[in-house]
């Protein structure tokens, strides 16, 4: 398969239609396992690596029998090609970034990738749109069930399941949500919300961009801890945690409406204008705008533009992304120029976009 | 993901809440953890994980104790305490059997907890102990190459094989229902 067929699908977890997904963008669950008979990945040398990608390989092919997969030698990539899927949350920084044999298991609707040889021999992975994490729980119990059939698991009968990092055992479970908090951070309440949950077991990360800036309004609550709770209690935690921020990010926009929803509207217009009429723009400013314009279109000030068209011009925008979908390399100024060309390509009303794209919908 | 201040895998990732321009991320190796911590860089009220890495590390600072415990290693993997410690990673998973005592007061700072109480694999193919041989022989297969003793790794490529091969080692499920 050619990546550059994957590049202008929209991902499964960019739909931008499941529950509360006005404020959640996705529901994501990792599990870390690894392989009985093998060291962990980063002592094994490479020969080994080659065997434990080998047999992984040939496993999940089996496990996962029925379901379109395709596998990607990662260390045969191009660093294009790495990043593109960094861009699309398939695999990690830390796998397009290992040295040795490595690969992933894409689901070709996305809706799930297993990475192999990154710090652990598997990393499953399940990705939805919205907050919908017991059905993704659901989808990666059945999953790592079925690829426990063909592969011993490192396992101890109190520890739980082996990770190379004792951050990560008993569950291997890496429950994440993935929220769009634009009216906390403009309001100044986010440190106020997230030092609030500090006491509930919960991690909050910032999403970076190319540079080590928050971006884009983006943030990641996770679980912190793997070992002692059930699987099912992680995820119940994060599950009651996050409404409570979105509760807290619905009553900041409303208050941002009732306060002075004339500077609202000025501020959200002007991003848009700026996304339509720039004739070059960084992936910086490009995320800092479309995240004004994504919460524009949530309260209804800014028509004509659908959800899933914006959740896909965050992803889409992204250095590797742009130049998968213009066919070759860019620079990084030719870049910031096919952005702004893309960006009103895709925002711009066209009465010949087709019919997935009517501009009078919504 | 490497440490902000060297070479060092980060081990460490402390999200500070309480920094006027909104929330901080550092991702640090152990060695700049501690220099962090210290400097009072971590105001009062970060919160539960600051404290515990405190914590932990104050308990890591029987000196003697540390000394002998870096010196501990894995029979199978080879990995020393001290390797463990400095990457923050472990090397096999009989590592969990060899440092228990070590790693579980860890475990408990890390976690609040050392049993798991979650899913289990249903099924269980081949021994530990076969694992652990296996990991240990091609450990040793590896130092063997490394030496030039090729007839002796030509002897425990056979054992490995051996030991792949065995029935045992052959996972027996019941056919699918």
């Amino acid at each position: 398969m050619k990546l550059e067929e994957l590049a202008d699908k929209c991902s499964e977890w960019l739909r931008g239609s499941g529950p509360e997904s006005d404020i959640v963008i996705s529901s994501r669950i990792r599990l870390a396992r690894n392989l009985a008979e093998f060291a962990f990945v980063r002592r094994a040398n490479a020969e080994e690596k080659n065997s434990i990608a080998k047999l992984v390989r040939s496993k999940i092919e089996i496990a996962m029998d029925g379901h379109e997969l395709v596998y990607l030698d990662v260390d045969r990539l191009s660093d294009l090609d790495r990043q593109f899927l960094v861009e699309r949350q398939l695999i990690s920084r830390e796998l397009a970034e290992n040295e040795g044999s490595r690969g992933v298991a894409i689901d070709l609707t996305e809706q799930f990738s297993v990475m192999v040889n990154e710090e652990d021999h598997l990393r499953i992975q399940v990705i939805r749109s919205g907050l919908d994490l017991n059905r993704a729980w659901e989808c990666i119990d059945r999953i790592d069930d079925k690829i426990e059939k063909e592969l011993n698991y490192a396992f101890h009968d109190d520890f739980g399941y082996l990770t190379a990092c004792p951050t990560n055992v008993g569950t291997g479970l890496r429950v994440s949500v993935m929220l769009h908090l634009p009216a906390l951070v403009i309001t100044r309440e986010i440190d106020k919300v997230f030092r609030s949950l500090q006491k509930l077991n919960v991690a909050v990360r910032g999403l970076y961009g190319e540079g080590s800036q928050f971006m884009g309004d983006f943030y990641q609550v996770s679980n912190q801890i793997t070992l002692g709770p059930t699987e099912h209690e992680l995820v119940a935690n994060v599950s009651e945690v996050v409404p409570r921020i979105i509760d807290y990010e619905r009553r900041a926009r409303e208050f941002l409406v009732n306060e002075g929803e004339k500077d609202l509207h000025d501020d959200v217009s002007r991003a848009f204008g700026i996304l339509c009429t720039a004739k070059k723009i960084s992936s910086e400013e490009t995320m800092h705008y479309l995240s004004k314009v994504r919460m524009g279109v949530n309260l209804g000030l800014i028509s004509d533009v659908e959800m899933v068209t914006l959740n896909k011009l965050f992803v889409h925008t992204q250095p590797a992304h742009l130049q998968k979908l213009r066919g070759h390399e860019l620079s990084v100024t030719d870049r910031n120029i096919e952005r702004a060309n893309y960006l009103q390509e895709h925002l711009l009303p066209k009465h010949n976009q087709g019919p997935t794209n009517d501009p009078n919908s919504n | 993901m490497k440490c902000q201040h060297c070479e060092k895998p980060a081990t460490f990732h402390i999200t500070e809440l309480t920094k006027p321009e909104g929330p901080k991320v550092v991702h640090l190796c152990e060695e700049h953890v501690r220099e962090y911590l210290s400097q009072g860089n971590s105001p009062a009220g970060t919160g539960a994980l600051a404290n515990m890495l405190a914590k932990q590390l104050k308990l890591e600072q029987t000196k003697e104790h540390l000394a002998a415990l870096d010196k501990k290693t894995c029979p199978v993997c080879n990995i020393t305490f001290a390797a463990f410690r400095q990457a923050g990673r472990l090397g096999c998973p009989y590592d969990y059997v060899c440092f228990e005592s070590d790693l579980e007061p860890l475990l408990v700072n890390i976690h609040g907890a050392q049993i798991h109480k979650g899913k289990r694999p249903t099924r269980v193919a081949g021994s530990p102990d076969q694992h652990h041989q296996l990991i240990q022989l091609r450990r040793e297969m590896r130092d063997a190459v490394a030496r030039e003793e090729y007839e002796r790794a030509s002897e425990l490529r056979d054992k490995i094989r051996e030991l792949e091969n065995e029935p045992t080692a052959e996972k027996k499920s019941p056919p699918e229902a």
